[in-house]
Protein backbone atom coordinates (compact mmCIF):
# COMPACT_ATOMS: atom_id res chain seq x y z
CA UNK A 1 0.00 0.00 0.00
CA UNK A 2 0.98 3.01 -0.58
CA UNK A 3 2.61 5.32 2.16
CA UNK A 4 5.50 7.41 3.22
CA UNK A 5 9.15 7.31 4.19
CA UNK A 6 9.74 9.22 7.33
CA UNK A 7 11.89 9.94 10.49
CA UNK A 8 11.40 9.14 13.87
CA UNK A 9 11.35 12.51 16.03
CA UNK A 10 10.60 10.57 19.25
CA UNK A 11 7.74 9.90 22.08
CA UNK A 12 5.58 12.21 23.95
CA UNK A 13 2.46 12.09 25.53
CA UNK A 14 -0.93 13.95 25.07
CA UNK A 15 -3.93 14.60 27.14
CA UNK A 16 -7.30 13.40 25.52
CA UNK A 17 -10.81 14.90 25.99
CA UNK A 18 -11.31 12.66 28.87
CA UNK A 19 -8.09 13.64 30.57
CA UNK A 20 -6.28 10.22 29.86
CA UNK A 21 -2.44 10.04 28.69
CA UNK A 22 -2.06 8.50 25.15
CA UNK A 23 1.41 7.64 24.47
CA UNK A 24 2.40 9.08 21.31
CA UNK A 25 5.58 8.87 18.44
CA UNK A 26 5.91 11.91 16.61
CA UNK A 27 6.90 11.21 13.13
CA UNK A 28 8.63 13.68 10.21
CA UNK A 29 7.01 11.83 7.42
CA UNK A 30 7.49 12.96 3.99
CA UNK A 31 7.72 15.35 2.06
CA UNK A 32 8.11 12.24 -0.78
CA UNK A 33 8.97 13.01 -4.10
CA UNK A 34 7.46 10.16 -6.82
CA UNK A 35 10.57 9.50 -8.62
CA UNK A 36 9.17 6.12 -10.65
CA UNK A 37 5.78 4.70 -11.41
CA UNK A 38 5.56 0.72 -12.34
CA UNK A 39 2.48 -0.28 -14.14
CA UNK A 40 1.14 -3.47 -14.00
CA UNK A 41 1.71 -3.51 -17.97
CA UNK A 42 5.48 -2.65 -18.25
CA UNK A 43 6.65 -4.31 -14.63
CA UNK A 44 4.01 -6.81 -13.68
CA UNK A 45 2.80 -4.96 -10.45
CA UNK A 46 1.63 -1.52 -9.59
CA UNK A 47 4.01 0.38 -7.37
CA UNK A 48 5.23 4.05 -6.66
CA UNK A 49 9.13 4.60 -5.91
CA UNK A 50 9.14 7.30 -3.76
CA UNK A 51 12.58 9.65 -2.61
CA UNK A 52 12.58 11.27 0.95
CA UNK A 53 15.87 13.78 2.31
CA UNK A 54 18.32 15.26 0.53
CA UNK A 55 21.74 14.35 0.02
CA UNK A 56 25.27 16.49 -1.25
CA UNK A 57 25.38 15.75 -4.90
CA UNK A 58 28.88 14.00 -4.71
CA UNK A 59 27.69 11.52 -2.21
CA UNK A 60 25.47 9.37 -5.31
CA UNK A 61 27.40 7.10 -7.37
CA UNK A 62 26.80 8.38 -10.97
CA UNK A 63 24.55 5.60 -11.86
CA UNK A 64 21.86 7.00 -9.60
CA UNK A 65 22.77 10.44 -9.92
CA UNK A 66 21.84 10.06 -13.68
CA UNK A 67 18.53 8.30 -12.47
CA UNK A 68 17.60 11.74 -11.12
CA UNK A 69 19.06 13.68 -13.36
CA UNK A 70 17.17 12.03 -16.39
CA UNK A 71 13.91 13.04 -14.20
CA UNK A 72 15.18 16.43 -13.58
CA UNK A 73 14.67 15.76 -9.80
CA UNK A 74 17.10 16.64 -7.22
CA UNK A 75 18.90 13.45 -5.72
CA UNK A 76 16.95 12.23 -2.76
CA UNK A 77 18.77 10.28 -0.15
CA UNK A 78 16.75 7.04 0.32
CA UNK A 79 14.68 5.63 -2.18
CA UNK A 80 11.77 3.14 -1.64
CA UNK A 81 9.21 1.41 -3.71
CA UNK A 82 5.27 1.33 -2.32
CA UNK A 83 3.02 -1.06 -4.16
CA UNK A 84 -0.35 0.46 -5.48
CA UNK A 85 -1.70 -2.30 -6.31
CA UNK A 86 -5.66 -2.08 -6.60
CA UNK A 87 -6.01 1.01 -5.35
CA UNK A 88 -6.29 4.12 -7.13
CA UNK A 89 -4.69 7.08 -6.07
CA UNK A 90 -5.78 10.29 -4.35
CA UNK A 91 -8.22 11.73 -6.41
CA UNK A 92 -8.38 8.83 -8.87
CA UNK A 93 -6.09 10.13 -10.76
CA UNK A 94 -2.80 8.26 -11.65
CA UNK A 95 1.00 9.03 -9.89
CA UNK A 96 3.53 10.98 -11.95
CA UNK A 97 7.20 11.35 -11.45
CA UNK A 98 7.86 14.60 -10.03
CA UNK A 99 4.77 14.92 -7.60
CA UNK A 100 5.42 15.00 -4.08
CA UNK A 101 3.55 13.18 -1.73
CA UNK A 102 2.47 14.73 1.96
CA UNK A 103 1.34 13.74 5.36
CA UNK A 104 -1.75 15.13 3.80
CA UNK A 105 -2.32 11.45 2.81
CA UNK A 106 -2.94 10.13 6.35
CA UNK A 107 -6.15 11.73 8.45
CA UNK A 108 -6.65 11.57 12.00
CA UNK A 109 -8.02 8.32 13.24
CA UNK A 110 -6.78 6.02 10.30
CA UNK A 111 -4.99 3.29 11.14
CA UNK A 112 -1.26 2.37 9.69
CA UNK A 113 2.15 -0.22 9.41
CA UNK A 114 5.34 1.76 10.77
CA UNK A 115 8.26 0.09 9.49
CA UNK A 116 12.05 0.38 11.11
CA UNK A 117 14.64 -1.18 11.93
CA UNK A 118 15.46 -1.69 15.87
CA UNK A 119 18.08 -0.17 17.85
CA UNK A 120 20.89 -2.94 18.12
CA UNK A 121 21.27 -4.34 21.48
CA UNK A 122 24.21 -6.48 20.68
CA UNK A 123 24.77 -10.11 21.93
CA UNK A 124 22.23 -10.02 24.78
CA UNK A 125 21.29 -12.55 27.26
CA UNK A 126 18.47 -14.67 27.13
CA UNK A 127 16.54 -12.64 29.97
CA UNK A 128 16.36 -9.66 27.74
CA UNK A 129 16.26 -11.50 24.16
CA UNK A 130 13.67 -14.01 24.78
CA UNK A 131 12.30 -12.61 27.98
CA UNK A 132 12.99 -15.48 30.62
CA UNK A 133 12.05 -14.66 33.76
CA UNK A 134 15.42 -14.26 35.92
CA UNK A 135 16.69 -16.41 39.06
CA UNK A 136 16.37 -14.78 42.13
CA UNK A 137 19.30 -12.18 42.90
CA UNK A 138 19.59 -13.12 46.16
CA UNK A 139 19.34 -16.16 48.48
CA UNK A 140 22.20 -18.59 47.78
CA UNK A 141 23.39 -19.61 44.64
CA UNK A 142 20.55 -19.21 42.47
CA UNK A 143 20.82 -18.57 38.86
CA UNK A 144 20.83 -15.25 38.59
CA UNK A 145 20.51 -14.31 34.42
CA UNK A 146 21.57 -17.40 33.28
CA UNK A 147 19.72 -19.47 30.55
CA UNK A 148 19.47 -23.13 32.75
CA UNK A 149 19.58 -26.24 30.90
CA UNK A 150 19.24 -26.27 27.77
CA UNK A 151 18.26 -29.77 27.11
CA UNK A 152 18.71 -33.40 28.21
CA UNK A 153 22.00 -35.64 28.49
CA UNK A 154 22.43 -39.01 26.66
CA UNK A 155 19.47 -38.49 24.68
CA UNK A 156 19.22 -36.81 22.24
CA UNK A 157 23.00 -35.73 22.61
CA UNK A 158 22.22 -32.33 21.35
CA UNK A 159 20.58 -29.30 21.77
CA UNK A 160 17.41 -29.28 19.79
CA UNK A 161 17.11 -26.54 16.65
CA UNK A 162 15.49 -23.10 17.95
CA UNK A 163 16.53 -23.61 21.67
CA UNK A 164 16.32 -20.06 22.84
CA UNK A 165 20.04 -18.57 23.86
CA UNK A 166 21.91 -15.69 24.40
CA UNK A 167 23.07 -13.69 20.58
CA UNK A 168 22.62 -11.09 18.67
CA UNK A 169 19.92 -9.11 19.56
CA UNK A 170 18.05 -5.91 17.75
CA UNK A 171 18.88 -4.33 14.51
CA UNK A 172 16.43 -6.09 12.56
CA UNK A 173 13.93 -4.82 10.06
CA UNK A 174 10.26 -4.52 12.26
CA UNK A 175 6.91 -3.97 11.67
CA UNK A 176 4.34 -2.39 13.77
CA UNK A 177 0.65 -2.81 12.31
CA UNK A 178 -2.40 -0.93 13.28
CA UNK A 179 -1.49 2.06 14.77
CA UNK A 180 -4.14 4.70 15.23
CA UNK A 181 -2.94 8.14 13.70
CA UNK A 182 -3.79 10.93 16.62
CA UNK A 183 -2.87 14.00 14.64
CA UNK A 184 -1.43 15.53 11.22
CA UNK A 185 -0.12 18.65 10.60
CA UNK A 186 0.72 18.49 7.14
CA UNK A 187 2.39 22.22 7.46
CA UNK A 188 5.21 20.51 9.27
CA UNK A 189 5.15 17.52 7.71
CA UNK A 190 4.53 15.75 11.05
CA UNK A 191 2.08 13.03 11.93
CA UNK A 192 1.62 11.48 15.36
CA UNK A 193 0.57 7.65 16.53
CA UNK A 194 -0.37 6.01 19.45
CA UNK A 195 2.22 3.64 20.49
CA UNK A 196 5.91 3.24 20.03
CA UNK A 197 7.56 2.77 17.49
CA UNK A 198 11.14 0.77 15.83
CA UNK A 199 14.52 2.50 16.11
CA UNK A 200 15.94 5.48 17.62
CA UNK A 201 15.05 8.73 17.41
CA UNK A 202 16.45 10.56 13.79
CA UNK A 203 15.83 6.79 12.61
CA UNK A 204 14.44 6.07 9.00
CA UNK A 205 10.87 4.88 9.23
CA UNK A 206 8.59 4.14 6.75
CA UNK A 207 4.48 4.81 7.35
CA UNK A 208 2.00 2.89 4.84
CA UNK A 209 -1.63 3.22 4.74
CA UNK A 210 -3.41 -0.19 5.72
CA UNK A 211 -5.34 -2.07 2.59
CA UNK A 212 -8.98 -1.74 3.41
CA UNK B 1 12.74 24.39 19.35
CA UNK B 2 13.24 20.56 18.52
CA UNK B 3 9.44 19.08 17.58
CA UNK B 4 8.81 17.22 20.40
CA UNK B 5 9.12 20.77 21.77
CA UNK B 6 6.72 22.30 19.20
CA UNK B 7 4.26 19.61 20.01
CA UNK B 8 4.72 19.87 23.93
CA UNK B 9 3.59 23.45 23.50
CA UNK B 10 0.18 23.31 22.31
CA UNK B 11 -0.40 21.15 25.57
CA UNK B 12 0.26 23.28 28.09
CA UNK B 13 -2.42 25.22 29.47
CA UNK B 14 -2.19 29.07 30.37
CA UNK B 15 -2.89 30.24 33.58
CA UNK B 16 -1.30 27.82 35.70
CA UNK B 17 0.33 28.68 38.83
CA UNK B 18 3.86 28.03 39.50
CA UNK B 19 3.49 25.35 41.88
CA UNK B 20 5.94 24.96 44.73
CA UNK B 21 5.95 22.44 47.41
CA UNK B 22 4.63 23.68 50.48
CA UNK B 23 2.13 25.99 48.94
CA UNK B 24 -1.39 25.14 50.35
CA UNK B 25 -3.43 24.84 46.91
CA UNK B 26 -7.67 24.23 45.73
CA UNK B 27 -7.64 22.29 43.22
CA UNK B 28 -10.86 22.60 41.30
CA UNK B 29 -11.86 19.20 39.28
CA UNK B 30 -13.66 18.29 36.67
CA UNK B 31 -16.11 15.25 37.90
CA UNK B 32 -18.30 13.91 34.86
CA UNK B 33 -21.14 11.79 36.32
CA UNK B 34 -23.54 10.48 33.78
CA UNK B 35 -23.97 13.61 31.24
CA UNK B 36 -23.37 15.99 33.82
CA UNK B 37 -20.27 17.78 34.79
CA UNK B 38 -19.58 19.40 38.18
CA UNK B 39 -16.57 20.93 39.96
CA UNK B 40 -14.95 19.05 43.08
CA UNK B 41 -12.39 20.96 45.13
CA UNK B 42 -9.72 19.24 46.74
CA UNK B 43 -7.55 21.21 49.46
CA UNK B 44 -4.20 20.22 50.96
CA UNK B 45 -0.66 20.98 50.82
CA UNK B 46 1.69 20.08 47.85
CA UNK B 47 3.96 17.74 49.26
CA UNK B 48 5.99 16.64 45.88
CA UNK B 49 6.09 18.44 42.03
CA UNK B 50 7.71 16.36 39.70
CA UNK B 51 8.69 16.02 35.48
CA UNK B 52 8.45 19.56 33.52
CA UNK B 53 5.97 20.53 30.31
CA UNK B 54 3.44 18.61 29.73
CA UNK B 55 4.77 15.74 32.08
CA UNK B 56 4.87 18.06 34.90
CA UNK B 57 2.43 16.64 38.09
CA UNK B 58 2.00 17.55 41.78
CA UNK B 59 0.83 15.91 44.88
CA UNK B 60 -1.63 17.04 47.09
CA UNK B 61 -1.70 16.14 50.44
CA UNK B 62 -5.03 16.42 52.99
CA UNK B 63 -6.29 15.13 56.43
CA UNK B 64 -9.93 14.01 55.31
CA UNK B 65 -11.78 12.78 58.82
CA UNK B 66 -8.64 11.77 60.07
CA UNK B 67 -7.29 9.89 57.18
CA UNK B 68 -4.60 10.98 54.77
CA UNK B 69 -5.42 11.71 51.61
CA UNK B 70 -3.01 12.34 48.39
CA UNK B 71 -3.84 12.98 45.17
CA UNK B 72 -1.69 13.50 42.41
CA UNK B 73 -2.67 15.76 39.43
CA UNK B 74 -0.94 16.40 36.26
CA UNK B 75 -0.51 19.97 35.90
CA UNK B 76 -1.61 20.36 32.69
CA UNK B 77 -4.48 17.91 32.73
CA UNK B 78 -7.52 19.14 30.93
CA UNK B 79 -9.70 17.91 34.19
CA UNK B 80 -8.18 20.18 35.94
CA UNK B 81 -10.53 23.49 36.35
CA UNK B 82 -8.85 25.53 38.39
CA UNK B 83 -5.54 26.11 40.55
CA UNK B 84 -6.01 28.47 43.30
CA UNK B 85 -2.69 29.11 45.83
CA UNK B 86 -3.79 30.24 49.25
CA UNK B 87 -0.69 29.91 50.96
CA UNK B 88 3.11 29.46 50.56
CA UNK B 89 4.65 27.63 53.66
CA UNK B 90 8.35 28.13 54.65
CA UNK B 91 9.95 24.91 53.42
CA UNK B 92 13.35 23.61 53.68
CA UNK B 93 13.08 20.35 51.01
CA UNK B 94 11.90 19.69 47.58
CA UNK B 95 9.63 16.43 48.98
CA UNK B 96 7.33 16.71 51.83
CA UNK B 97 6.93 12.95 52.37
CA UNK B 98 8.25 13.33 55.80
CA UNK B 99 4.80 15.13 56.57
CA UNK B 100 3.06 11.31 55.91
CA UNK B 101 4.92 10.23 59.60
CA UNK B 102 3.50 13.28 61.12
CA UNK B 103 -0.09 13.91 62.35
CA UNK B 104 -1.45 16.80 64.22
CA UNK B 105 0.22 19.90 65.22
CA UNK B 106 3.42 18.77 64.20
CA UNK B 107 1.90 18.40 60.62
CA UNK B 108 1.74 22.01 60.16
CA UNK B 109 3.79 24.22 57.99
CA UNK B 110 4.65 27.66 59.26
CA UNK B 111 3.96 30.27 56.47
CA UNK B 112 5.91 32.14 54.87
CA UNK B 113 5.82 35.81 55.76
CA UNK B 114 6.42 38.04 51.85
CA UNK B 115 6.43 42.03 51.81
Amino acid sequence: MIGLIGRKVGMTQLFDEKGDVLPVTVIQAGPCTVTEVRSADKNGYAAVQLGFGTNKEFRFTRPVLGQFKKRNLPPSRKLREFRTDGAPAEGGSAYEVGQSLTVALFEKGEHVDVRGVTKGRGFAGVVKRHKFAAGHASHGPTAGKQPGSIGASAYPSRVVKGKRLPGRMGGVNLTIKNLEVVAVDAEQHVMMVLGAIPGPPNGLVFVTKREG
Amino acid sequence: MGLIEKVEATQLKDGRPDLRPGDTVEVSVRVIEGDKERQQKFVGDIINVRGAGTRKTFTVRKISEGVGVERTFPLHGPSIAEIKVTKHSKVRRAKLFYLRRKTGKSARLTEQRTQ
